[in-house]
């Protein structure tokens, strides 16, 4: 059986501020693991990523990494409103974020892509009015 | 070049400089956070005109070598507070991005 560790996150949905704490936790941690700066970058890149998407879009959720011998996966869970169109979602450039988190630099339309492109693989669960899971693995 | 040379070739206000020795390994610019996630590079100093505490999260999951606030762009001090805990280097000069951009290569070869 594989060794494995698992970091547990609640995403705060009410405070844009804040949100990245996660992301910075984890790549706290990976360093100190001695994981490899690249490795360290795609990870909390990818889960940043997917905490502001769901700060943006979802009221929050939760965030699993788990850290198993060859790869790191990183599980995104919400109860927003669920993706419409995943291949929309996923082109560069196509947002649903408002104009207020546009000012603050976000809603490029990147989020969905910036995941698949740091991350060896990416899969999609969602569901309208239920919400969204993200499965995302990075191999070391 | 590391920062502490960058800040003073370029004539920058020190904002926040937890690590000025770190090496300066390229250039990026760019004010749409999740783009210059997705672009810049390692060790860049990242030459932008946002100010929102989002900008420490992003220099420091990019692992930005510094953050040069172009433009003399107002930025809080409690935003300068989390880039010195977070070991983000932050750098501010009046002149604009594209006159930074120019320096840099003039004057730091990158």
């Amino acid at each position: 059986m594989d060794e494995q560790l698992i970091f547990r996150y609640e995403i705060d949905g009410s405070n844009f501020t804040s949100a990245g704490e996660a992301s910075v936790s984890v790549k706290k941690k990976l360093r100190q693991l001695g994981f490899a700066p690249e490795i360290i970058r795609r990870v909390s890149i990818a889960m940043y990523e997917g905490e502001i998407n769901m700060v943006i879009h979802a009221h929050g959720g939760k965030a699993e990494v788990v850290v198993k011998n060859d790869r790191i996966e990183i599980i995104l869970d919400d109860h927003g409103p669920g993706i419409p169109n995943i291949d929309l979602a996923m082109q560069e450039g196509f947002s649903t974020a408002p104009d207020n988190i546009r000012s603050l630099g976000f809603g490029a339309g990147m989020g969905l892509p910036n995941m698949k492109r740091y991350t060896d693989t990416m899969a999609i669960q969602t569901e309208l009015g239920v919400g969204t899971r993200i499965t995302m693995t990075v191999n070391i | 070049m590391n920062v502490n040379e960058l800040a003073s070739t370029l004539n920058c206000e020190i904002l926040s400089l937890p690590d000025g020795e770190r090496l300066v390994e390229n250039i990026y610019t760019g004010d749409l956070l999740s783009w210059v996630m997705g672009r810049a590079e390692s060790g860049c100093a990242w030459i932008t005109i946002m100010t929102n505490v989002n900008v420490c999260a992003v220099a420091s999951l990019v692992d930005a070598a510094c953050v040069i606030i172009a433009e003399n762009a107002e930025i809080s001090d409690e935003i300068i507070a989390i880039a010195s805990v977070k070991g983000v280097n932050m750098l501010r000069s009046c002149a604009s991005v594209y006159e930074l951009c120019v320096s840099i290569h003039e004057k730091a070869n990158l």
